[in-house]
């Protein structure tokens, strides 16, 4: 393996930590309150891999950051600028359309990014690509046939569903930024260029969204400042109140 | 469990000579302990009476997600918040094979969930009860699911084969569910002094909604008769409380908590604990809808269902448009 700056390679790690950690909390809310009891086992099983997934990223983070610090500790006691997950995850779930759309969009830019780093250099980071992959294929798949299936619905269904596609859109572009933190790990042969991503990740969602009768809008403005940890939405503050309250509140206590 | 005060539909047992012919062989075949299957002949009042029962214990399974689910959020490790999140979705799993064995005695799922949303059936009053600090997520794995336990390995004995099945294959993550329970209030009760204080919190609060779960006192419980001849009840509710009793008190003084009630004494000659009844004025008032999260739950419920309709119509119909246009490229094939 290249050598590779260590400060990059943490930063890289959260990204992937803590797009999972956000979303699979997001998922979480749902909790016995879906449209069918069906529903609230898949969502629970969906949030259940994305915190496991969590755990071995900021396991490895931790590791590699060399202060001691545990994945809680990394999920439980950071505050939301020094969160590097992306905008979408931490927007709210909305219908259960719009959290299905979330999910897809995710899905489909998780599972694309995921294939690259089974080839990556990082021996760690490829054992945990390997392990999240089987399971992020199976909920791209869930989650497409989910928005086709309600895209290609009722009138309402339909009209939700792009309702749901024209909020979210504008923050797709977030996952395929590039910066030195990802040029650093490309050029250790760690992770891709996010860019050189977007041309797979336009032809998939592209498909799924055309069965779906969904219009992908014409507008390529892109939110950013989830992943650099410069601007998160007012969301995230309100989501990491709950999330790490008992451990502010309690701090030193074992669970 | 979860299945309380289920009304039998029939008032008290038959005598032998009083029955039919295909009664008396029905009855010879449940004290033969041969297991009654969907298909085979059934009085009238003993299918009325299981799908009451089996509705109640599934409805409890998936109301049951609340209380929890009410903490997944704030869960404080990533550890403890998926190993509450694989529970909460196994009770969902639980809540969808109890309804698939009611089905097998002819009622379909949405019927039962309009009765639940309807009033016209019940789930456990343990569930009207509010989860208000962490302890409380494992004293309810520890004494819910531990109370529900105690009934249902009683009832893998139960007559109606798919009731019985579904029992045996649920206990064996309940009691998985039960052990988790105990281990998270482990770390609170010998944890720092709020963590101690926040479990015997739960502890005092829960422990006679947990003694209600059972039902009422056998004096009082007017139905169990005849579901005790019928196999779908197994033991009494005073035995079963008793049994929960005897195996949760030196659990609690293994933990160095306080008991929940003063009258809880080792009684020699009984070779038994004595312990308070539960008030049961209390316990008919949650059964009336008054407990303290009633109303919230069926919100909760009814909401979700009403919120999800488009859902499910949506997929419907796409389920329908591809039927239709695989039907449509057939016949053009033809
Ligand atoms: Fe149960
Ligand atoms: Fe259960
Ligand atoms: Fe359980």
């Amino acid at each position: 393996m290249a050598d590779v700056d260590n400060k990059a390679l943490f930063e890289f790690l959260v990204r992937m930590g803590d797009n999972t950690l956000i979303l699979g909390h997001r998922v979480s809310e749902w909790c016995g309150h879906s449209p069918i009891l069906e529903e609230d086992i898949a969502l629970a099983n969906t949030a259940l891999d994305l915190l496991g997934q969590t755990k071995m990223w900021l396991d490895y983070a931790g590791k590699v950051q060399g202060e001691g610090k545990s994945a809680d500790d990394l999920a439980f006691l950071r505050d939301a600028w020094d969160l590097r997950n992306v905008l979408l995850v931490e927007l709210p779930n909305g219908d259960f359309g719009q959290t299905l759309m979330r999910q897809f969009l995710f899905d489909a830019y998780h599972s694309i990014i995921l294939g690259h780093l089974l080839k990556s250099s990082d021996d760690e980071v490829r054992a945990i690509a390997q392990k999240a992959s089987k399971e992020v294929a199976y909920h791209l798949e869930r989650s497409a046939d989910t928005v086709v299936g309600l895209g290609d619905g009722t009138p309402e269904s339909h009209r939700r569903m792009q309702a749901a596609l024209d909020y979210l859109w504008p923050y797709v572009g977030e996952m395929f930024e590039t910066d030195d933190i990802d040029r650093a790990m490309a050029s250790a042969g760690v992770a891709p260029e996010p860019s050189g991503l977007r041309a797979d990740y336009d032809a998939l969602v592209g498909r799924v969204l055309a069965d779906a009768t969904l219009t992908i809008p014409e507008g390529k403005f892109a939110h950013k400042g989830g992943r650099n940890g410069y601007m998160h939405t007012e969301h995230l503050g309100h989501l990491l109140c709950e999330m790490q309250w008992l451990q502010r509140a309690y701090p030193g206590c074992e669970w | 469990m979860y299945a309380q005060m289920v009304k039998t539909a029939s008032d008290g047992v038959k005598s032998r000579e009083d029955m039919s012919p295909e009664e008396a062989a029905f009855q010879a075949k449940i004290d033969a302990d041969i297991k009654i299957e969907p298909r085979d002949w059934m009085p009238e009042d003993y299918r009325r009476t299981l799908i009451r029962q089996i509705g109640q214990h599934a409805h409890s399974e998936v109301v049951g997600q609340l209380p929890e689910g009410n903490w997944i959020t704030r869960a404080p490790t990533l550890e403890r918040k998926m190993i509450l999140l694989a529970k909460v979705q196994d009770e969902a799993g639980h809540g969808l094979y109890l309804y698939s064995a009611a089905e097998t005695l002819g009622v379909s799922r949405d019927e039962m969930v309009e009765m639940l949303h309807a009033g016209k059936m019940k789930y456990s009053s343990i569930f009207n009860y509010p989860t208000l600090n962490w302890a409380d997520i494992g004293a309810v794995g520890w004494l819910v699911d531990g109370a529900a336990i105690i009934n249902q390995v009683a009832l893998q004995r139960t007559s109606y084969g798919p009731y019985s099945r579904a029992m045996i294959r649920i206990c064996k993550e309940e009691s998985f569910h039960a052990r988790q329970g105990y281990s998270a209030i482990m770390k609170m009760a010998f944890g720092t002094p709020e963590q101690k204080r926040m479990a015997q919190h739960a502890v005092n609060r829960l422990w006679f909604p947990a003694l209600m779960m059972f039902g009422p006192s056998d004096k009082d419980s007017v139905h169990s008769e005849q579901s005790m001849a019928w196999k779908i009840k197994i033991k009494t509710n005073d035995e079963l409380r008793q049994q929960f009793v005897d195996q949760t008190v030196p659990q609690i003084l293994y933990l160095g908590l306080e008991l929940p009630d003063p009258n809880i004494k080792w009684n020699e000659e009984r070779g038994h604990y004595d312990f308070s009844d539960p008030d049961w004025s209390e316990f008919f008032n949650v059964l009336k809808g008054n407990g303290p999260c009633n109303t919230d739950r069926m919100k909760d419920r009814v909401g979700a269902w009403e919120d999800g309709e488009w859902v499910r119509d949506g997929l419907m119909a796409h389920a329908r448009k591809k039927q239709a246009r695989k039907d449509a490229a057939k016949i053009a094939a033809e």
